[in-house]
């Protein structure tokens, strides 16, 4: 099982530009490392994330091997009305974690 | 290559040993006492500072969760524990006072399951030991280590003074050689620091993932090319409780980020 | 004659010659400046790429390679007619030239990103990015990555 930790401002004014940040465990294991006996360690990464707000993508970002272990991305979205935000990230093998967030815009 | 420049350097701190410089010192003293944090680039300062992005902060997370929860039907951690164990990981390690035998809080927490949750002990490094690990020592972030080597602890932490200061290893080093009589000085890339365990169970960079202070001490005896002791070893607990007692007030950083 | 249990002289020779060409063979073959060019072409084809407008931000020194801070912003008013749709992260040294692809909307607000990548040495990280209307941009910035003292893997 994932931990996620997410970071989204409970309220923000219409058309603020609210910074969000998205935290989720896991090893990125890069594929390029070997094991004590030699052995490659396969690779297992997250490949993808999606960030949509209401059913619209903000923003979404394609990973290779070289993001960290434990993947963290800070980014932005402009609030306009209140609605819940949607986090998504997709392994290679197809396997999603979600979360989700609400942003009241007063 | 890498391997090689290492041995290099290694050996190149040896033979400063072999000189005897005269400002060599065999203790660290109060004023000098500094924690790992103190080592790190500013970056890697304000990622253990960041109250969200701190990677560490996952397995405070699901240790928490953990903490709560019933597995099989039997009382959770909280159902005991109800106020949290706030500045209990500070005590750690610490003699069992039924059995007379010397507990880290990874074994604390094992006895706790096998004695009265009638559940398995964790295996050192699972997720799951970690994160109850991890959380407990953060409800004792910002207090010093505060451990008793006095009575019963008294044997063990001689015995980890001797651990400390023994020459170990191909490379024939002890810990003293680097972390009190070398801390300061460049060894490749790094700053060798004073070897304080008060940040863990801390997110090593090199590791890209939480560890135990034991893991520590098993790369540091791999590190000069020492078999290391297996994990939960008696030997490394009388290490933990004699870190803690050297670290003498420095606060506890739990999850901390190292390099 | 061999004795049983006992390696002969080219059996030595054979293993120590082995493990040293294991030992001195880089797992990956590592990334190049023309690695990075090629990657940069499938993503974007043969387009003039101007230098601008794009920022990227690391730490002069990395201490560890496993997890150097990345910030990369991109100067736009991210309007529906004027925005940045995607910003590659590219390598000319990690054993793969592409680190990372961000997709940006008009709804970003702000085309700023952060997250924490991996450098297999002292390099200079290229971000390009890809506007509304087609024109590229790009920007670089220089880290250095240093060795641990005591490697243990």
């Amino acid at each position: 099982m994932a931990s996620i930790r997410l970071a989204v401002p409970k309220t923000a004014q219409s058309g603020d530009i609210i910074e969000i940040k998205a935290l989720i465990q896991h090893e990125m294991e890069s594929g390029f490392r070997r094991g004590s006996r030699g052995e490659v360690i396969p690779r297992d990464i997250i490949v993808r994330f999606e960030c949509s707000f209401e059913g619209v993508q903000i923003f979404a970002a394609d990973f290779h091997p070289a993001i960290a272990a434990n993947p963290l991305l800070t980014f932005h979205m402009r609030a306009e009305k209140s609605g819940r935000l949607l986090f998504e990230w997709t392994d290679q093998n197809g396997e999603t974690w979600r979360d989700s967030a609400d942003l009241e815009v007063i | 290559m890498i391997r090689a420049s290492l041995l290099l350097c290694v050996f190149a701190i040896s033979a400063c040993q072999e000189a005897a410089q005269p400002s060599q010192q065999s203790a660290l003293t109060i004023e000098e006492i500094r924690s790992g944090y103190t080592f790190l680039t500013a970056e890697t300062q304000a990622l253990q500072d960041d109250p969200f992005a701190n990677p560490g902060l996952l397995w405070v997370d699901r240790g928490a969760e953990l903490f709560q929860s019933t597995i099989a039907g039997e009382a959770s951690c909280a159902s005991c524990h109800e106020e949290g164990l706030h500045g209990v990981a500070a005590t750690y390690p610490a003699v069992d006072e039924s059995s007379g035998v010397l507990l880290n809080l990874e074994g604390r927490i094992n006895q706790c399951r096998t004695q009265h949750q009638s559940l398995d002990a964790l295996a050192y490094e699972s997720e799951e030991l970690l994160a109850l690990t991890a959380y407990i020592f953060n409800q004792s972030h910002g207090l010093p280590a505060n451990v008793d080597i006095s009575g019963p602890a008294e044997a063990a932490y001689q015995r980890g003074y001797d651990y400390f200061q023994t020459r170990r290893g191909q490379f024939n080093l002890s810990c003293q050689h680097c972390h009190t009589e070398n801390w300061g000085k460049q060894l490749r890339g790094d700053t060798i620091s004073q070897g304080h365990g008060n940040g863990f169970p801390a997110y090593r960079l090199e590791w890209q993932s939480l560890g135990s202070l034991q893991r520590r001490l098993r790369d540091c005896d791999t590190g000069v090319r020492a078999e290391p002791l297996p994990f939960g070893d008696p030997r490394y607990i009388d290490v933990e409780l004699y870190l803690a007692a050297r670290s003498q007030g420095l606060a506890l950083e739990s999850p901390a980020v190292r390099r | 004659m061999n004795k049983p249990g006992l390696l002969d002289r080219r059996q030595v020779l054979t293993g120590v010659g082995g493990a040293i060409a294991i030992a001195a063979t880089p797992l990956p073959a590592f990334a190049s400046q023309e690695d990075l060019d090629r990657a940069r072409r499938e993503l974007f084809g043969d387009r003039l790429i101007q230098e601008g407008r794009v920022t990227v931000k690391l730490p002069p020194i990395a201490e560890n390679g496993f997890s150097v801070p990345l910030n990369v912003s991109v100067e736009s008013p991210m309007v529906a007619d004027d925005y940045v749709k995607r910003v590659a992260i590219l390598s000319p040294r990690n054993p793969l030239p592409n680190i990372a692809q961000f997709h940006f909307t008009p709804q970003s607000g702000k085309a700023v990103v952060a997250t924490r990548i991996r450098m297999s040495g002292t390099q200079a990280i290229q971000a390009v990015a890809e506007m509304n209307d087609g024109s590229l941009w790009s920007g670089s910035m220089e880290t250095v990555v240093t060795l641990a003292a005591c490697v243990v893997l």
